[in-house]
C-alpha cells in the first residue's frame, strides 16, 4: 500500500540572514563521533548546490552553513544527512542561546584575571612575608612593595569581584542575606584597610589574601556554572529543537504546512503515518490506529475511524487520516499537561540546598564575632585601628571559600562519574533532592519495559503461516510478529485496513490478520494485548503479546529494595499487564488506568504524607508526575516534556543507572557535609586566632588557600574510577 | 633598589601580556570545540581557519 508523498517540510523560517545578505543555517546533527563523521559531512554538505561553507562543531552536534547569496535550501541539506545516517535538525539559534553562554565566559576571564591578580600579587607580598622570619624591610622599601601590590592586587581584585558584589546586592535589596554578603564585605573592607595601611605606612596588607580569596571562590563558581550550562545546554537543544508544525488542508483541498501556534478550532489537518497527531481533534474522514502510550501508558494500539476524537501527542501509525481541530494547541490536553509540570517545577525551585542552610547558619555568626572582636579590641584599649586591623582579621580568615568550594565540587566530580556512567544530572539541587528519597515510583510502559510488544506464546505452525501477512503489515503487533519468524515470503495482493488489520493471499488462499473481529472470532476480552489469524478452511489462531522487561528490572528492583527503599508501580495500562509485570519483578504495590492528573495526585498525596519520592516516568502522562515527585529521573528514550520536567535523564537501556544515581547522590551528600566539618573545624580553631592578634597577612593567606585544598582533594574522593 | 623599580612592573606586563592572549583565545572562540579540534588535525584536507 502507498501513501501520497508528505510535501518537503519547510524550514525557511530557520535560516538566519548574515550581515553580507547571505543565508545561514543551524543544525543539531545526531551521532557524529569522530574524525571520520566530521569530514564525511562537511564534505558532503559542502558539495551541494549553493552552499558556501559548513561547519560542525563536534562538541555540541551543531553543523552552521552558509550559503551563497540569499537563497538557502534547507530541506536540501537535511536530506543529505539522512542520507549519510545523521539525522538532522534544523533549531532557531534565538531559542538555544547556550552557544554564546556570556555568563560562563565572564566567570571564566573573572577566573583569568583573579589567576593573573593572586600570583602577581604575591610576588610582591613575599618580601612582606619574610619579615616573619626576621628579615625585616625597610620602612621605604615595604611601602614600594606596598604599593605594587596595590596596583595589581586592587584592580584584579575589583573586577574578580563584580559578580559576588552583584549577587550580593541583589540579595540585601530583597533583605536576605546569600553567601555573597560576607565575601562582598569581607573583600571590600580588606581592600580599603589595605590601602590605609599602605597610605598610613602600617603594616598589615592584605591584597594577596583578597585576590587569592576571589580566585578559589570563582574556581567554585565556575565549576558550578558548568555543570549548569551543560544541563541546561541539552535541555535547550531540545526545545529548540521542537519545530512544531502542522499540514493544513485550505478550501481547495491544497496542503500546507503551518506552524502550530496557527492552527485555529475548525481547521483540517492532514495527519500521515508516523506523525504525531499535532491538537486535540475528531477524525473526519479515514481510519487507522493510535498509539496513546506516551500519552496514556497503554501499550495496545488503539483503533480510531471517523468520528472518533483523538487527542495531540499520539502517534499515527497505520493509516492518512483528516482531522478537524477541536483545540488550540495551547488549549490541547498536551498542554494543561505542560501547566501542571510549569507548577510543579516552581515548588520545587522552594527547595532550600545545603549550601545556602549553611550560609545562613555561617553569615550571622561571622558578622558578629567580627563585630565583637572590633567592639571588644576598642574597649581592651587597643585603639580603633588596631581592633580593626583585627576584626578584618577575623574576616578574612574565617573565610567562606572552603564553604563556597564545598558543595560544588563535590557535584561536579559526582556527576562528572555519572556522566561517565550515562546519566546527565541537570542541577546540583537534583543530587540534594535525590539522596534524600526513601520511595521509588516507576511507570511501566517505556520505564520498567521497553515499550515494544513482544510475542509470548504462539503455535510454531501458525506463526510461520501467518509470517507473509505480518510482513505486509506497518502495524507494531504484526512487525513483532513477523520479527519473531525471521526473513521470508511476503503475501500477495496484501492490502491494509487501517484499524482492523491486513487481509492478502497466502499460497494463493485469502487469509487475514488483524483484530478479533476482522477475522471472524471471539475475542476473549480479558485484556491481553492479541492478533488474531485466519484462512480460508482453517479456525482462527490467537497470537499473544506483551511488553518485554528491560533486561535488569528485576536487578535493579532488588537492589533498591536493598538500599530500604520502597519500590511502587503507578501506570497508565490495563490491570492485567500492569499485574504479571509486578509480579515478575517483586512489586506488590501497584495501580493501573491512572490518568495523567491520577498521577500527579498520587504523588502529591505522597508528599503530603512527608514521603520523599523518586518518581521515573517517560510518557507524558507522566510529565506532571515527575514535576511534582520530590526527584525525578527520566529515560532518554522519553519524551522531551518528560525529559524537562526530570532532573536526571539516563541514556542506555540499564535501569541500574537509577540505583547507580542514587548511591551516587547519596555519597555526595556524604563528601558535601564532611567538607562543611572540614570548614566548620577549621574555622573554630581560625577565627579566636584571629581574634587574638596572632594572625598576620602570611599566616592568612597559609591557612586560607589550605583550608581549600583541603575540601577539594575530598570531594575529588567522589571521582571513583569504578 | 633600583633594578627592582625596572624588573617588577617588567614582571607584571609580562603578566598582563600573557592575560591578554588568555582573552583574545576566548574571544576567538577556541575553546567552543575541543572534541572537534582534535578530530581535525587528523584530516588531511582541513584549513584550519575557524568560522
Amino acid at each position: 500500500m502507498t501513501y501520497p508523498a508528505a510535501p518537503a517540510p519547510d524550514y525557511s523560517a530557520f535560516l538566519r540572514k548574515r550581515e553580507d545578505g547571505a543565508r545561514s543555517l543551524d543544525l543539531l546533527v545526531k551521532g557524529a563521533r569522530c574524525a571520520n563523521c566530521l569530514a564525511k559531512i562537511e564534505r558532503e554538505v559542502q558539495g551541494l548546490p549553493g552552499v558556501a561553507s559548513a561547519r560542525l562543531n563536534l562538541t555540541t552536534g551543531k553543523l552552521t552553513v552558509g550559503f551563497d547569496g540569499a537563497a538557502g535550501d534547507a530541506a536540501k541539506v537535511v536530506e543529505a544527512l539522512d542520507k549519510l545516517g545523521y539525522p538532522a535538525t534544523p533549531y532557531d539559534p534565538a531559542q538555544a542561546q547556550v552557544a554564546h553562554d556570556k555568563e560562563g565566559r565572564r566567570l571564566i576571564l573573572a577566573l583569568a584575571v583573579a589567576g593573573f591578580g593572586a600570583m602577581n600579587t604575591m610576588m610582591f607580598s613575599v618580601p612582606l612575608w619574610a619579615g616573619i622570619f626576621g628579615q625585616e624591610l625597610g620602612p621605604a622599601t615595604r611601602t614600594v612593595m606596598q604599593w605594587f601590590a596595590a596596583a595589581v592586587g586592587g584592580p584584579c581584585a575589583i573586577y574578580a569581584g563584580l559578580p559576588f558584589f552583584q549577587s550580593a546586592w541583589n540579595s540585601l535589596k530583597r533583605r536576605r542575606a546569600n553567601m555573597d554578603v560576607p565575601i562582598s564585605v569581607g573583600v571590600i573592607l580588606t581592600l580599603l584597610i589595605s590601602f590605609s595601611e599602605t597610605l598610613l605606612h602600617g603594616r598589615d596588607t592584605y591584597f594577596d589574601a583578597a585576590v587569592s580569596l576571589l580566585f578559589l571562590l570563582l574556581i567554585g563558581r565556575w565549576l558550578d556554572h558548568q555543570l549548569r550550562a551543560k544541563a541546561r545546554g541539552a535541555a535547550g537543544d531540545l526545545l529548540a529543537m521542537q519545530a512544531p508544525a502542522a499540514t493544513r488542508l485550505d478550501a481547495q483541498g491544497r496542503e500546507h504546512r503551518a506552524p502550530l501556534s496557527e492552527v485555529a478550532v475548525g481547521d483540517l489537518l492532514v495527519v500521515r503515518p508516523g506523525e504525531r497527531i499535532p491538537v486535540d481533534g475528531v477524525i473526519e474522514t479515514g481510519a487507522t490506529d493510535l498509539d496513546n502510550a506516551l500519552l496514556t501508558g497503554e501499550t495496545t494500539p488503539a483503533a480510531a475511524t471517523a468520528g472518533n476524537a483523538v487527542r495531540a501527542g499520539a502517534l499515527n501509525l497505520s493509516g492518512v487520516i483528516t482531522l478537524k481541530a477541536a483545540a488550540r494547541s495551547e488549549d490541547s490536553a498536551v498542554a494543561a499537561i505542560a501547566r501542571l509540570v510549569e507548577a510543579g517545577a516552581q515548588s520545587k525551585s522552594k527547595y532550600v540546598q545545603l549550601a545556602d542552610k549553611a550560609a545562613g547558619l555561617y553569615v550571622p555568626v561571622v558578622h558578629l564575632a567580627a563585630a565583637l572582636t572590633f567592639a571588644g579590641g576598642w574597649a581592651l584599649g587597643l585603639g580603633p585601628r588596631e581592633a580593626l586591623l583585627r576584626a578584618v582579621a577575623v574576616l578574612i580568615i574565617t573565610c567562606p571559600c572552603a564553604l563556597g568550594l564545598a558543595v560544588p565540587a563535590v557535584q561536579i566530580t559526582a556527576s562528572a562519574r555519572l556522566f561517565r556512567k550515562g546519566v546527565l544530572v541537570k542541577s546540583g539541587a537534583a543530587l540534594e533532592r535525590l539522596a534524600e528519597v526513601d520511595h521509588v515510583v516507576f511507570d511501566k510502559t517505556g520505564v520498567l519495559t521497553e515499550g515494544r510488544p513482544q510475542l509470548i506464546e504462539a503455535d510454531e505452525v501458525a506463526l510461520l503461516r501467518a509470517a507473509p501477512l505480518a510482513r505486509a503489515s506497518r502495524h507494531p503487533l504484526a512487525k513483532a510478529l513477523a520479527a519473531e519468524a525471521g526473513i521470508g515470503v511476503v503475501a500477495a495482493e496484501a492490502k491494509e485496513h487501517a484499524g482492523l488489520g491486513v487481509e492478502g493471499l497466502i499460497d494463493g488462499r485469502p487469509a487475514r490478520l488483524g483484530r478479533a473481529a476482522f477475522v471472524g472470532a471471539e475475542t476473549e476480552g480479558d485484556g491481553e494485548t492479541e492478533l488474531w489469524f485466519a484462512e480460508e478452511g482453517h479456525a482462527p489462531v490467537r497470537f499473544r503479546f506483551s511488553d518485554t522487561l528491560r533486561p535488569d528490572a528485576v536487578q535493579a528492583v532488588a537492589a533498591l529494595k536493598a538500599r530500604g527503599l520502597t519500590v511502587e508501580i503507578l501506570s497508565g495500562d490495563l490491570a492485567t499487564p500492569v499485574a504479571r509485570v509486578a509480579e515478575t519483578v517483586g512489586v506488590r504495590v501497584w495501580r493501573a488506568g491512572l490518568s495523567p492528573f491520577e498521577k500527579a495526585e498520587a504523588l502529591e498525596a505522597m508528599a503530603a504524607k512527608g514521603r520523599k519520592a523518586l518518581m521515573v516516568g517517560d510518557g507524558l502522562n507522566d510529565a506532571a508526575a515527575l514535576a511534582k515527585a520530590h526527584a525525578a529521573m527520566a529515560p532518554g528514550t522519553a519524551l522531551e516534556a518528560s525529559q524537562n520536567a526530570a532532573d536526571l535523564v539516563f541514556s542506555g537501556e540499564g535501569l541500574m543507572a537509577v540505583v547507580e544515581a542514587i548511591d551516587t547522590a547519596r555519597q555526595a551528600r556524604t563528601r558535601a557535609l564532611e567538607n562543611f566539618g572540614l570548614a566548620a573545624l577549621y574555622n573554630v580553631v581560625a577565627a579566636p586566632a584571629a581574634m587574638f592578634g596572632l594572625v598576620n597577612p602570611f599566616v592568612a593567606a597559609i591557612a586560607m588557600s589550605g583550608s581549600s585544598l583541603l575540601v577539594t582533594l575530598n570531594a575529588l574522593r567522589m571521582g571513583g574510577r569504578k | 633598589m633600583n633594578i627592582v623599580l625596572f624588573l617588577a612592573p617588567f614582571s607584571v606586563g609580562l603578566g598582563l601580556m600573557a592575560l591578554g592572549a588568555f582573552w583574545w583565545t576566548l574571544r576567538a572562540g577556541q575553546y567552543d570545540d575541543p572534541v572537534g579540534d582534535a578530530s581535525r588535525i587528523l584530516l588531511d584536507d582541513d584549513d584550519d581557519r575557524p568560522l
